[in-house]
């Protein structure tokens, strides 16, 4: 029995109708889209294919689909470089606390570099409230980022509201849709976005492949200077086999997209039911069971009290189930999920963390086998812990210092 | 990630419990940070005759938990009191290094609980 993979926000496995895609690329069709013989023509006209398939995906234009090696790389362009291109306006952006490392870590470069960021608080559920934004923004702002949905607790953002507001207030509004983009429609034009990123291996492309959408006419400033590729905002010679791939994923997500969703929603609906009933002192991260449609179909996020996530991570593995945690041993930083602090989780319950994903390969026969194991899991480790009676007197403190 | 050794320890973990009338108790750590660790220690004849473990933590930090407390029996107070946080690290065949710090408070909440034993004889 091969192990059970509950990890689809980590990446997902390669569909075999994308790998087929883009073996002849790494084949016989290797050459430069810029090169003006047949070989080099033949590889243009398969990277402006796949653009057009990434962009109906999305509802956008071919011409405003950008190619990025990940998501990261498209979200930190989104940020430095459309803060970067309106600094006449003003000095000011405004991000939220959902969003991951990849938005977070250039806005803070960017606060060094003499910007102001805010960064927009959320309630238990991780929702942004419009009416935070509305007080946020200012005349300086030219830059609003709010993450699509969570991988972490799987909350879907109000983007349209969000979205409209910064407009209202002549900001620019990108969204971090990379853990989304497999799971939600998504339409640029009804959402209201002037820019979103987005990732292929979070929707069964292959890895080395992200897109940023930005609409038409929109300055944006180049994180990697050089040659004329991508209209002259990402230099370097294009990844063409992973940009077919990217196209190809694509085209099937926006095909198959009703049905997976069908699917998913089933299995995480009953994961989380199974997990609530089964255990005790587990608390659902994100969202609450009535509001599912405010959840990522296939995340099923909770915290288990007295004990912790990394433990909880290999007990788990030796049964075959890979899942994920943010707890601070979890993380190779060391600190428990900003985002899970943020909702108002106690820095001890967030310990418990546990965010299972899922995905097309997984069946209800899966979930039932991880219902099966997981409470046996978190028994056998509560009762090593020493709280399995309670907190008592274990006290929150703020700070962590490693002892020598 | 881990070794053989380490995964031994937390897959089958000794002397996980609490010594009843324990002679000497040992807690380390925070669960705000991660890991604590209790240590509870029976003392005969100037000797830990038993020694038991509960964790809260990763799996470094259990298996830390479970070796120490197999380091320990039998071994004179002095003895145990000299056990370093890198030689049980070492009898677990490693650990990585970002777990080092956090994880390793076995030796710590184990010199705990002697110098609680001995403040408990002083007490008598």
């Amino acid at each position: 029995m091969g192990a059970r993979y509950f990890d689809y926000m980590a990446t997902n496995p390669l569909r075999p109708e994308v790998l087929e895609a883009m073996m002849p690329f790494f084949k016989e069709r290797y050459g430069n889209p810029l090169s003006l013989y047949e070989l080099g023509q033949s590889a243009k006209a398969a990277l402006e294919e796949a653009r057009s398939k990434v962009a109906q995906f999305v509802g956008a234009k071919p011409q405003e689909i950008i190619f990025t090696a990940s998501g990261a790389e498209a979200n930190n362009f989104a940020i430095k470089g459309l803060a970067g291109a309106h600094t006449k306006k003003g000095r000011h952006i405004i991000v939220s606390k959902m969003e991951h490392h990849s938005i977070l870590n250039p806005a803070r470069a960017l606060e060094k570099e003499g910007f102001a960021v805010t960064y927009l608080p959320v309630d238990k559920h991780g929702l942004v409230d419009p009416a935070s934004l509305e007080k946020a923004v200012t005349k300086e702002t030219t830059l609003v980022s709010v993450i699509l949905a969570s991988p972490e607790v799987g909350t879907v953002e109000p983007i349209k509201e969000l979205a409209a507001i910064a407009r209202k207030n002549g900001a620019l509004f990108h969204t971090d849709a990379v853990a989304g983009a497999g799971y939600l429609p998504i339409d640029v034009e009804a959402l209201g976005v002037d820019a979103m990123s987005i990732s292929a291996h979070e929707f069964y492309g292959p890895k080395g492949a992200g897109a940023l959408y930005l609409k038409g006419g929109t300055r944006i400033l180049p994180l990697i200077y050089g040659g004329i590729q991508e209209n002259g905002r990402r230099a370097g010679t294009e990844n063409i086999p992973a940009i077919v791939g990217m196209g190809k994923a694509a085209e099937l997500t926006k095909a198959e997209l009703p049905e997976r969703v069908r699917k998913l929603a089933q299995m995480r609906d009953r994961l989380i039911n199974g997990v609530l009933g089964k255990i005790e002192n587990v608390y659902l991260t994100g969202p609450s069971a009535e509001q599912g449609e405010l959840r990522l179909p296939g995340l099923a996020s909770f915290c288990v009290e007295f004990i912790e996530g990394e433990a909880m991570l290999l007990m788990l593995a030796a049964k075959g189930i890979y899942a994920a945690s943010g707890s601070a041993c979890s993380s190779k930083a060391l600190k428990a999920s900003p985002v899970l602090l943020s909702m108002g989780v106690s820095s001890q319950l967030a310990q418990g963390s546990i965010v299972f994903s899922l995905g097309m390969e997984n069946t209800m026969e899966d979930v039932e086998y991880a219902l099966g194991e997981f409470p046996a899991a978190v028994r056998r480790l509560r009762e090593i812990s020493p709280y399995a009676g309670g907190w008592g007197k274990a006290k929150e403190t703020d700070q962590c210092i490693p002892k020598n | 990630m881990y070794s053989e050794k380490l995964m031994d320890h937390f897959t089958n973990p000794r002397n996980v419990g609490e010594i009843p009338e324990a002679d000497g108790v040992g807690e380390e750590g925070n669960p705000t940070c991660g890991d604590v660790m209790k240590i509870t220690i029976k003392v005969e004849n100037g000797r830990i005759a038993d020694a038991k473990f509960r964790t809260f933590g990763c799996g470094a930090a259990i298996a830390v938990s479970s070796m120490v407390t197999e380091m320990v029996k039998g071994k004179t107070l002095e003895e145990a009191m000299s056990i370093t946080k890198e030689a049980v690290a070492d009898a677990l065949g490693g650990l990585p290094p970002q777990k080092m710090h956090c994880s390793n408070l076995g030796a710590d909440a184990l010199r705990l609980a002697i110098e609680d034993y001995k403040k408990k004889g002083a007490a008598k």
